[in-house]
């Protein structure tokens, strides 16, 4: 019997004759997961590639021109960005203090089952199709900006150049607010679990020195979760600026610059929805795939910059749809 | 009270049969019966990451017998019991030196599979698996090939018999093991554990979460069992140790303090550490 | 003092009703669209819808049933590419991943889950449909299940993890190697959870409409099979709500709450039934 004392003669290691079950398990697991980086790579790619005539005619104007124009071959990716950041943060403008309100009465407010059921439903909402939002906002929204609420703005605020001009229904008013209805869900669940992540001594401190709740809430709560609330409002707004078929339908399709809330205009990915097909010419085509890489690349970072506010605070990434 | 050695005395107690003991040690004691012992620990030093958790533990444990490992939270017993079926090695970043046998042969020699058979182990929380009582105790036979030319239900009543839960669970077996109560449960793992008909039995701390009635059944299983394999059992309770265990190590910081028969431990022990934590004047 | 407190009082209640009130009114836009998808679909929804071809244009009647069997196909073929990748990088992820690796792919699987789904399209025309030189079901299928990929691999990954791990040690002690850990005891406990992820991946997949602008594109016919364009429910829907006729307008109605109808069905059937059990006892 070896009773060597020679301490380091059989120092473990985990990868130590691995079983070769185990060996083909990993490989094969492996592949999958870097399948994963490799498709997304090549998507980057496929897009930097196919966009080249136009950035190499283009450049950097591409960014700041405002005209688009298909018969000459001249394109100005300006009046999509505007009409994408426009609805997007009307959307948000709208959205975040009811969604932000909507989350305080879920996490702090409502009995838990009242809660859990009411949370259930909102992420019921997340998974409704955007061409059903769309359809349902060109029979009912567009219809009721027409007549309702483009008159009574306009009554009050008319003379304001973003409330000016003729109302015709659809327009960017009318898609930020079928934005706003699609990213609620975002925005209410993610700040809810950031709102119920804040210890319970915190809001005991406050009531404790006398606060009301809506005063421990506004003050202490809200305050200590901003981080993952701000995280929920990139989101919405990546959400926001990539959703195509409810904007598409609703937009107006004119690739122009309006000061108007009221009149119409473009996105990026409205454009992509309706040209695309009828897309003739190198140029014409690397153009709107230039398009799609500008989309890509925002999305990109306001997803990152969501992702790192919401593990900060909540402890926990997720892909959610 | 001022420490005695017991030299060479032949002792009767009420937790097993005459040993003859020789003088403690600071590192260990060796209790030595008629023959070579089942597990043998030689300078065993571990690590997580740089942390050194254990400090040159050597330690015997004879076949047949219950060994108790005490001592406080932290000192080590845990980490040095799952290095006795290398189920430490699924951690990251840890490393073991020094010598772990089986029957004399290393266990680093053998394959990982073989050992987790012949020494097995029964956790904190009873952990069955979300299938049936029958799918979890035919798991182990199953996977080690063990099936053939045995029928798989004698193989169960076997083991739920072993385990005293037989009778409990006869009318169950195809039931959730989860619709069995918490002792039901530990002792399910028992069984499942002693399905592949270990040589050693490893148990870590397997009453903590254990009400007294369910804690004393598991105790007497014990008695019972030590006659068919080796027994290890981890414990914080002292008490619990002074019933079943015929030998007991304390350990304290990473080291082993004291291993001798456990009424020495408990009414004379060698060393003033061993004495300071049975006397509680630090848990 | 009262004075004050009664103010403060006063706001608390008022502001805490309106969080009540935001609440309420998120929750009752689901109801909107529902009631007004049933009030305008609903008595179109015939057998006719569900057995015929779209009529000519301008023509009154037909159906949307080759758009229903091409949303179906659609939906299979990106299934078969997307749930087995996601599962197995998912397992990849929870089970053998080095810690830096792991951190690069989720990041990545939540990057490609971030994609507009137009742009989706645009790469899956480019790569496919381009070099084929043609619209096909199969690229729309392609098309969808880069988009299953990342929610399929992130939620499989997550109910895994759940699993304790005192539950693969329990395994591991009694001999089993890490694999048939993970396919006998691990998976088949997290099989309700990672179910539940494919239905609600699927369900979200089969409402998308742009990622088949530019693959499977349309079709007024049957598609004649996997590589030549197929209707398909949203894009149909799509087509129909913005074309002027007004019984396309009624078919629309129709078809969307045909595909709500399916989508909320199996979310409510994941999320409930299927979930109930996917979390252990303590």
């Amino acid at each position: 019997m070896a009773t060597s004392t020679a301490a380091v003669r059989h120092a473990t290691s985990p990868t130590r004759r691995q079983p070769f079950g185990d060996e083909v398990a990993y490989a094969v697991t492996w592949f999958f997961a870097t399948l994963i980086l490799v498709l997304t790579v090549w998507i980057v790619y496929e897009l930097w590639v196919q966009s080249s005539p136009s950035i190499a005619k283009f450049g950097f104007r591409f960014l700041t021109t405002k005209m688009w124009n298909p018969v000459t071959d001249e394109y100005g990716a300006l009046p999509f960005i505007y009409g994408t950041v426009i609805t997007s943060v009307v959307a948000l403008l709208i959205s975040v203090p009811i969604g932000v309100g909507a989350a305080i009465y879920l996490s702090e407010l409502a009995p838990t089952k009242v809660s859990n059921a009411l949370t259930f439903l909102v992420e019921l909402l997340a998974a409704v199709p955007s061409v059903i939002f769309g359809l349902m906002a060109i029979f009912t929204l567009v219809p009721f900006m027409r007549d309702y609420i483009g008159p009574v703005i306009q009554a009050v605020l008319g003379k304001v150049p973003l409330f000016s001009g003729r109302v015709y229904g659809v327009g960017y008013l009318t898609a930020a607010l079928i934005l706003t209805i699609m990213i609620f869900p975002y925005i209410i669940s993610v700040s809810r679990e950031a709102l119920m992540a804040v210890p319970r001594d915190q809001r005991e401190a406050a009531l404790a020195l006398g606060a009301t709740k809506w005063e421990s809430t506004y003050q202490v709560v809200v305050p200590y979760a901003r981080l993952g609330i701000f995280g929920a409002i990139f989101l919405a707004l990546a959400r926001a600026i990539g959703e195509t078929m409810a904007v598409t339908m609703v937009i107006g399709n004119d690739p122009s610059i309006h000061a108007s809330l009221f009149a119409p205009g473009y996105t990026i990915a409205a454009v992509l929805a309706n040209e695309f097909t009828e897309a003739t010419g190198k140029v014409y085509l690397s153009a709107l795939i230039e398009l799609g890489l500008v989309l890509f690349g925002l999305t990109m970072i306001l997803n990152a910059a969501a992702q790192l506010l919401i593990i900060l605070t909540t402890g926990k990434g997720s892909a959610r749809g | 009270m001022s420490p005695e050695m017991a030299r060479g005395s032949s002792t009767k107690t009420a937790y097993g049969p005459e040993t003859t003991m020789n003088p403690t040690t600071t590192q260990g004691a060796q209790a030595t019966g008629a023959a070579s012992p089942k597990i043998r620990a030689a300078n065993v030093n571990f690590y997580y990451g740089s942390f050194q958790a254990l400090h040159e533990v050597s330690m015997e444990f004879q076949e047949n017998k219950v060994t108790a490992l005490i001592g406080p939270s932290g000192c080590g017993k845990s980490t040095f019991l799952r290095n006795l079926n290398r189920i430490n090695e699924t951690l990251r970043d840890t490393r073991l030196e020094g010598e772990i046998t089986l029957d004399g042969q290393n266990i680093m020699d053998f394959d990982i599979t073989e050992v987790r058979r012949r020494v097995g182990m029964v956790f904190q929380r009873p952990n069955p698996f979300p299938k049936s009582i029958f799918d979890n105790i035919i798991y182990g036979p199953k996977i080690n090939g063990m099936l053939k030319g045995t029928s798989a239900a004698e193989m169960v009543e076997k083991s739920l018999r072993r385990a005293a839960l037989w009778d409990e669970a006869k009318d169950k077996l195809h039931e959730s093991a989860y619709a069995l109560s918490g002792g039901q449960q530990q002792r399910l793992c028992i069984a499942r554990a002693l399905a592949v008909n270990p040589e050693v039995l490893l148990l870590d701390e397997p009453c903590s979460a254990l009400d007294p009635i369910a804690t004393a059944k598991i105790e007497d299983l014990l008695v019972t069992l030590k006659g068919q394999c080796t027994i290890v059992i981890v414990t914080h309770n002292m008490q619990q140790a002074a019933r079943v265990a015929d030998t007991t190590g304390f350990f304290l910081m990473g080291r082993l303090i004291e291993h001798d028969k456990t009424n020495v431990i408990f009414k004379n022990p060698a060393r003033r550490e061993t004495e300071d934590y049975i006397t509680g004047r630090f848990g | 003092m009262t004075g004050r407190n009664t103010y403060r009082n006063a706001v608390n209640n008022v502001m805490l009703s309106l969080s009540g009130v935001c609440a309420v009114l998120t929750v009752s836009t689901l109801f909107v669209i529902l009631s007004y998808l049933v009030y305008n679909g609903f008595s179109s929804l015939n057998l006719d819808f569900f057995t015929q071809l779209p009529k000519p244009t301008g023509q009154v009647g037909g159906g949307m049933a080759n758009a229903i069997l091409g949303s179906a196909q659609v939906v299979l073929i990106a299934s078969i590419i997307g749930l087995p990748i996601g599962f197995f990088a998912g397992i990849y992820l929870a089970e053998f991943g080095g810690k830096t690796f792991s951190m690069l792919v989720r990041y990545t699987a939540d990057l490609l889950n971030g994609v507009p789904s137009i742009v989706i399209g645009i790469f899956a025309w480019g790569v496919l449909v381009v070099p084929m030189h043609h619209f096909s079901a199969l690229a729309g299928g392609m098309a969808l299940s880069l988009m299953l990929i990342p929610i399929t691999a992130r939620s499989t990954e997550q109910f895994l993890i759940e699993i304790p791990r005192s539950m693969r040690e329990g395994a591991l002690a009694l001999g089993a190697t890490k694999w048939r850990t993970i396919a006998t005891v691990i998976v088949p406990a997290a099989r309700r959870g990672i179910m539940t992820g494919m239905i609600l991946g699927i369900a979200r997949i089969s409402g998308e409409t742009a990622p088949l602008l530019f693959t499977a594109l349309n079709n007024e016919f049957w598609s004649s099979g996997l590589s030549s364009p197929a209707a398909t429910l949203p894009v149909m829907i799509f087509t129909h709500a913005v074309a002027p006729y007004d019984d396309w307008h009624r078919q629309a109605w129709a078809a969307g709450l045909v595909l709500l109808t399916m989508v909320l069905v199996a979310n409510i059937l994941a999320r409930t039934v299927i979930s109930r059990g996917a979390s252990l006892p303590k």
